[in-house]
């Protein structure tokens, strides 16, 4: 009865046994690290959510067959699909299993003795034999300083024989190599759990305090609460943008070449204001976020007014860029103007001509000769009160508005000209143009812990590659002739080591030289 | 700004260094040709032979003390009693017109840097020219320390190749940075990676000689190959290669993460090159790793060093092309 209950018990244990040995064999290591290499390819071929949300939702609309399917396997969020988490997660335990064990192996190699010299160490891979006039105790003697002086640890068995052995440090720095790269993982994880990201469009002139209110979009780790965000402020002043005007080579033409915000920033509410600088690969560090210049553009500043010129509307509009040159689109939303709400939505052209085929479009991206060129709607801004982009009018509930000759309404505006907008609608005037700077906000609590473990793990990679382990076993016996003493070296090393000889050579060539005898 | 007539000097360099290169290719072509008639004779010698003998000089200091040194062989120059001194003389101009094509490319890159003011690493033309150099001079350098003749013939022809490639396609003229590559991270990160990707070029080109090598050993059927450096001792050149590229690469992911940190607010954002520059880092770790395992031959371990070595063709070649992120203004 008791061996019926014990025996799958026992089973079931051997079982878990060998499932462990298996998943942290060098063998599973060496597929997983393959299938992770495998793995991670997807993601740079298909769109990626993660990274570019619209790109993914174009492709999934053109491939209608595969793209669900590839949706359902999730080969547009590779980074965050199971299969992918369990193939990192897999390798890890298998990381964590195997580097352990050595761990306490090597930590007792370390305080343990070189092995016994073997009675024959001409039999090593390695080793060479001389014979010296002195006596075994002066040899042992010799050879046990000329190895200490090339860092060897040596100890000895007996009367006859010294062991010697260095180059600890190639499994010390092969064990911080592995156990670094938990350490890799922990930091990417912190991060990802307490870490958050927000994108904010802050006309010049404008001021952004860093709550969670004023994100255009805002990524919060599941661990952040995002009422606590430092809070600090930001004016930006200034932005300077230069594009290349001259045409020094192909396609170079317009090219970007400096962006720069200059921005005044308290660290508190009521701190003293402090003026700096953000440029792209220059970002500005407050606390708890780094703040960087990813994005630019026009904000052209308007005017609306009713048909009594009171202002509806007055301020900054940012447009956004839709290429190098700058043609940019955007909306411009009146909700007081009466008795319709009105909305006008079109193009900014920083310098801008009306093409025979493309209409009306910017062909430098500075702001050279801007206009606007709009449309107008009228009708309910915000149907249902649902959240809208600012760049793009909804208009299930608005009507265009149309000439007499029932053609759109077509607004052309350069800066400082008003138009006339029909049937008493008031006027919109282009007042100037404005830049808007582009931040991204970003809190990461885990950089330090990822850089300062990445950084361990390429030194102790280094010192794994680099340190030989060798093992030198010295054996002397008297010669035939009274006086002189035959010595053999041997040597052993861990894995293929072209040097070994060499270092048994020099070796041997030392002690002779220390006693003498050359 | 940019200095057309130093941009033109820099090219006028880079041709130059495609004449001399293609002379040292056709001297290493005849070299390896040269090892042909020897066949008949070499086909029944012992290969250790050659090496026994070479260690008995080697030996010196023990000898002095008239005693003799045995030991186990180790890889040195392989012996060239019977390569006719034409072939000698070949490789020997083989050697030195590949350390003049080197050259060449170190003053057609700092002319190029000159005339645009900047560190010359900023679009595949310059990545590629630079790339060929630190090959051919790294080529140099370690054929110093080791016989590489059989070698040479395998670097000068990839490199003419690569140099073909980028004044025929990758050409771009000499222009400044757009602001996001203005950052010393460029200089440190593209550098690294280009000179750890010019030596897994050497290590890769060891590693397929090696396995067809190899093959004709196993094969027992004699070649040109019998003269090379015996199997083993060919797929540890590749191995000892790719342990210096390996912790350079890893050092070009660190770098480039932290630049990333500095120009895109995020140190990893799985861009298609930051995707493919760690697949390849997994892949090498792969190889570095199954050398050490047990059961897993050094022909299994090479092949895949060598797909490591395809990951960077695809890198370079496809992804900076064809494939949509952040790294795609590195212009074309
Ligand atoms: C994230 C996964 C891993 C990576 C990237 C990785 C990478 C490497 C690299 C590059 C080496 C060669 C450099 C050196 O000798 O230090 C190496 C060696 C080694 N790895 Fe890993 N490894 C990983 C996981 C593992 C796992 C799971 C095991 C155990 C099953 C393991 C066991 C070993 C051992 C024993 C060596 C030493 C080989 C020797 O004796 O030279 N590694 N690893």
């Amino acid at each position: 009865m008791a061996d019926t209950i014990t025996q799958p018990r026992l089973g079931l244990v051997g079982w878990l046994r060998w499932m462990w040995r298996q998943l942290t064999s060098m063998r599973t290591a060496l597929f997983l690290l393959l299938l992770l290499a495998i793995g991670a390819l997807p993601g740079s071929i298909w769109p990626q959510r993660s990274i570019d949300s619209a790109r993914t939702a174009d492709y999934i609309a053109n491939h209608p067959k595969a793209g669900p399917w590839l949706d359902r396997f999730g080969f547009f969020e590779v980074y965050a699909s199971p299969w992918f988490a369990a193939i990192y997660l897999l390798l890890f335990v298998s990381l964590v299993g195997c580097v352990l064990p050595r761990s306490k192996v090597h930590w007792t190699a370390m305080r343990s003795r070189p092995p016994r010299a073997p009675a024959r160490p001409e039999r090593l891979p390695s080793s060479g034999r001389a014979e010296l006039e002195a006596t075994s105790e002066e040899v042992l003697d010799a050879a046990r300083e000329v190895l200490r002086g090339k860092r060897f640890r040596t100890d000895s068995h007996d009367e006859t024989s010294v062991s010697a052995e260095k180059g600890y440090l190639k499994e010390t720095g092969n064990l911080v190599f592995h156990l670094s790269l938990i350490f890799v993982i922990i930091g990417v994880a912190v991060g990802h759990l307490w870490g958050w990201k927000g994108d904010v469009i802050i006309p010049v002139g404008k001021t952004f305090s860093n709550t969670l209110l004023q994100y255009d979009t805002f990524a919060p780790g599941p661990w952040v609460d995002p009422q606590k965000l430092s809070p600090f402020s930001l004016k930006v002043d200034k932005l300077d943008a230069t594009f290349e005007e001259n045409v020094t080579g192909r396609g170079q033409f317009g090219q970007p070449r400096d962006f720069t915000a200059h921005v005044t920033t308290e660290a508190v509410p009521g701190a003293p204001p402090k003026q700096s600088t953000i440029k792209v690969n220059h970002p500005l560090e407050m606390t708890d976020a780094g703040v960087f210049l990813l994005g630019n553009g026009y904000a052209p500043v308007v005017t609306v007014r009713d048909k009594d010129g009171n202002k509806t509307y007055s301020g900054p509009v940012p447009f956004l860029a839709q290429d190098n040159n700058y043609t940019s689109v955007g909306a411009i939303k009146v909700p007081g103007a009466g008795p319709k709400q009105l909305g006008f939505s079109g193009l900014f052209l920083p310098t801008a001509i009306i093409d025979k085929d493309k209409g009306p479009t910017s062909i430098f991206p500075d702001a050279k000769k801007p206009a606007l060129a709009l449309t107008l709607f009228e009708g309910t801004l915000f149907p249902g009160g649902r959240p809208q982009s600012v760049y793009v009018l909804d208009t299930a509930e608005m009507t265009q508005v149309k000439t007499d000759k029932d053609q759109p309404l077509r607004i052309w505006l350069e800066p400082g000209k008003t138009f006339e907008l029909p049937g008493d609608r008031g006027s919109i005037t282009f007042d100037s143009v404005d830049r808007f700077a582009g931040l991204s906000i970003r809190h990461d609590p885990g950089k330090f812990i990822t850089l300062a473990a990445a950084l361990l793990a390429l030194a102790g990679l280094i010192s794994s590659l680099v340190v030989r382990r060798r093992r030198v076993f010295v054996r002397v016996s008297p010669a035939p002739e009274a006086g002189r003493t035959v010595v053999t070296v041997g040597g052993l090393a861990k894995g293929d080591d072209d040097g070994l000889q060499e270092v048994v050579e020099d070796i041997l060539a030392t002690v002779q030289r220390r006693l003498g005898s050359a | 700004m940019t200095n057309e007539t130093l941009a033109g000097y820099a090219n006028v360099s880079l041709y130059s260094a495609m004449a001399v290169f293609t002379i040292a290719m056709l001297c290493y072509a005849v070299y390896l040709a040269g090892l042909l008639p020897a066949r008949d004779r070499a086909g029944d010698r012992e290969p250790e032979l050659a090496v026994d003998r070479e260690l008995v000089s080697a030996g010196a200091p023990s000898e002095t003390a008239g005693t003799p040194v045995s030991g186990t062989p180790r890889p040195g120059r392989p012996d060239e009693s019977d390569v006719p001194s034409r072939a000698r003389a070949a490789a020997g101009i083989g050697a030195t017109t590949t350390w003049l094509g080197g050259m060449l490319l170190v003053v057609s890159i700092a002319l190029r840097g000159l005339s645009v003011d900047r560190w010359p690493l900023g679009n595949m033309f310059e990545f590629a020219v630079m790339g060929s150099m630190f090959t051919s001079i790294a080529f140099s350098v370690w054929a110093t320390k080791r016989d590489l003749r059989w070698l040479g013939l395998f670097i000068t022809g990839p490199i003419l190749l690569v140099l073909g490639m980028a004044v025929r396609v990758w050409y771009t003229e000499a222009a400044e940075l757009l602001p996001s590559l203005q950052s010393y991270w460029l200089v440190i990160h593209v550098t690294v990676a280009v000179l750890a990707s010019a030596i897994f070029t050497l290590g890769a080109a060891a590693s397929a000689v090696y396995l067809v090598k190899d093959a004709f050993a196993r094969s027992g059927r004699s070649s040109f190959l019998d003269r090379f450096p015996d199997a083993p001792s060919l797929e540890r050149t590749a191995y000892g290669l790719h342990i210096v590229a390996f912790p350079l690469w890893t050092f070009t992911l660190i770098a480039g993460a932290i630049w990333a940190r500095q120009a895109w607010a995020s140190y990893w954002n799985w861009d298609p090159k930051e995707v493919w520059t760690f697949v390849i880092w997994v892949v090498y770790a792969a190889y570095l790793h199954s050398r050490a395992t047990s059961g897993i031959s050094r022909q299994t371990a090479t092949y895949i060093a060598l797909a490591g070595y395809a990951c960077i063709i695809v890198n370079f070649a496809v992804v900076n092309v064809f494939f949509v992120g952040q790294h795609s203004y590195s212009g074309l």
